[in-house]
């Protein structure tokens, strides 16, 4: 039992609008600018060859990534990416489905799955690259055959936990197979998927930069090791700023896609929990 | 809802053991099917022996291999670097998460640097923890830890965050004391949170500890793979990556049991039970 007290709420003045956002601001970026400012401070007073200061990096940032190797090197990284991730979750989704909804496939195929997502994913890179050669669709290949079991597996138990009121409801009002698949088995699967999706993406990022690590002359993974190699210090930590960024827009095109996706989840776990 | 479920519950009972039975046999003929399937894919000439070897040549390589002696202080390495990483990362996410979850002013200021440092990929400090520890297992821990610190912290703070308020209203008027509410409330509250976490730690660990070992070249399964890859030895390279698999296999399974013992007076486990 909660006592329920309602604060009177007083047509907001304008200038508390602002003090609240301003509040809000402060708090979202004062520990990192605090961090900076510290990290910052601390190189120009004991300068140590491996952790250059913040200003450093920046400059080394724009002198590397800016121009011609945002071109080269940038965009086909997050081209194999985009086309892995996508890749992942189109025949995630599918073989998911196909496989949640069919009783005896599941059970035939379970220990292997189980077998196959527990396989690290990078010592996978070895195999693909022997089978495919070094080039762009070995790269891409890499991404979906490690990227791909989260969202395989969570399709299937997301498949397979469809309210069975439901279904049987489903059946009773003749939906077609195909309704029944558009209107209640996926949408219903579809928190599951999602949250299996997050990963994917994760280690998808993580198989490009590993891949190229690996066996590459170009894209970022190759640049970062190139740098460290070289003792180019600044500019490594500049790559590694710039993979901070790519994995922090992924999260957000995530979080973005997630909830228009999962409108009507989080809703109605709103309404649960008021 | 409840009633329906127990009257479905006992003609199910009576062919449990047979969906066992189904399962398992239909489980094993997956796993023969796609043997046999490896099999014939090179004896067919669909893809070169010499790229793709027999099973049969794979599964004999590996028996050998369990019979050395260095294949076992491989794995042992591996799996020290995996325990240590795991180790340190799980202490340190569920301190500074009980502690930033408690009080809501770090909360509050902690949350844009967590979703900044979140989703930075552990590999991107691969060259750092190389510059600064060379071929070490320092350089490899550095990547673990990273990469299995946030599984755990992010979930220690749902934990924290999910404590009934209605609970937490009693436990306050029955006059708990600051480090009873810790133990009784908060504890209990945020161990499916924790366990869930580790699981998935653990699993992260395994996968940046091989990937260490590749990449970095510190001692263990990982490098040895690479070892066998650049020596075209393919079918070590092949028996290595079903090892490697296996292991990961144990470790989910190790997991899963060690979830459902620590929860089991949890709802969520219970529930489980009954269906």
């Amino acid at each position: 039992m909660t006592l329920y007290t309602s604060r009177v709420v007083v047509p907001g003045q304008r200038s508390q609008a602002w003090k609240r956002t301003a509040v809000n601001i402060l708090y979202a970026v004062g520990l990192p600018f605090l961090l900076l400012v510290l990290w910052g401070i601390w190189a120009t007073v004991s300068p140590e060859k491996f952790f250059p200061g913040p200003l450093v990096i920046a400059e080394a940032f724009i002198d590397t990534w800016v121009g011609p190797a945002f071109f080269v090197d940038v965009l086909p990284s997050m081209g194999r990416l985009a086309l892995g991730i996508i890749l992942s979750i189109a025949i995630g989704v599918i073989a998911g489905t196909l496989i949640g909804l069919t009783r005896w496939l599941r059970e035939l195929l379970e220990p292997l799955l189980e077998f196959f997502r527990a396989i690290p994913p990078p010592v996978l890179i070895p195999i693909v690259m022997l089978l495919m050669g070094i080039t762009d669709a070995m790269k891409v290949a890499v991404i979906v055959f490690g990227a791909v079991w989260p969202v395989l597996l969570n399709t299937i138990d997301g498949v397979r936990a469809t309210d069975s009121v439901m279904t049987e409801t489903a059946r009773s009002f003749a939906l077609t197979r195909g309704e029944r698949l558009r209107y209640l088995v996926l949408p219903s699967a579809s928190p599951r998927i999602m949250a299996g999706v997050r990963q994917t993406m994760s280690v998808a990022l993580i198989l490009m930069v590993i891949s190229e690590m690996f066996a590459s002359s170009s894209g970022l993974g190759y640049r970062i090791v190139y740098f460290q190699r070289n003792y180019l210090i600044a500019e490594m930590w500049s790559g590694i700023v710039l993979l901070g960024l790519i994995g922090i827009l992924l999260a957000a095109i995530f979080s973005i896609v997630e909830k228009r996706v999962l409108r009507w989840y989080h809703g109605i776990k709103e309404v649960e929990r008021a | 809802m409840a009633d329906h479920r127990a009257l479905k519950a006992n003609p199910r009972r009576a062919s449990r053991s047979q969906r066992t039975l189904r399962k398992v046999l239909l489980g094993t003929t997956g796993i023969l099917g796609f043997l046999v399937i490896w099999q014939l894919i090179p004896t067919l000439g669909i893809i070169s022996p010499q790229y793709l070897p027999y099973a049969t040549e794979t599964l004999a390589r590996m028996a050998s291999e369990f019979r050395d002696l260095e294949f076992w202080r491989n794995v042992g390495r591996t799996m020290t670097a995996w325990a240590i990483g795991l180790l340190i990362a799980t202490v340190a996410a569920t301190v500074l998460g009980t502690l930033i979850g408690l009080v809501p002013f770090l909360r509050r200021a902690t949350h844009t640097t967590v979703e900044f440092l979140r989703p930075i990929p552990s590999v991107a400090l691969i060259p750092l923890a190389v510059l600064v520890f060379g071929i070490q297992l320092q350089a490899a821990l550095v990547i673990i830890v990273f990469a299995s610190f946030w599984q755990v912290f992010v979930q220690v703070l749902y934990g924290v965050a999910d404590v009934d308020a209605v609970a937490r209203d009693t436990a306050r008027s029955f006059g708990l004391t600051r480090a009873e509410r810790v133990r009784f409330l908060i504890l209990p509250t945020t161990l499916p949170y924790l366990m869930t976490g580790l699981r998935l730690a653990a699993a992260v660990a395994l996968i940046l500890a091989i990937t260490a070992e590749m990449v970095i070249g510190t001692p263990g399964l990982g490098r040895e793979i690479v070892f066998y890859q650049a020596a075209g030895d393919w079918v070590g390279v092949y028996s290595l990556v079903i090892v490697t698999g296996l292991l990961g296999l144990v470790i989910n399974l190790a997991f899963r049991f060690v979830e459902r013992r620590s929860l089991a007076w949890h709802q969520s486990v219970r529930g489980e039970e009954v269906l």
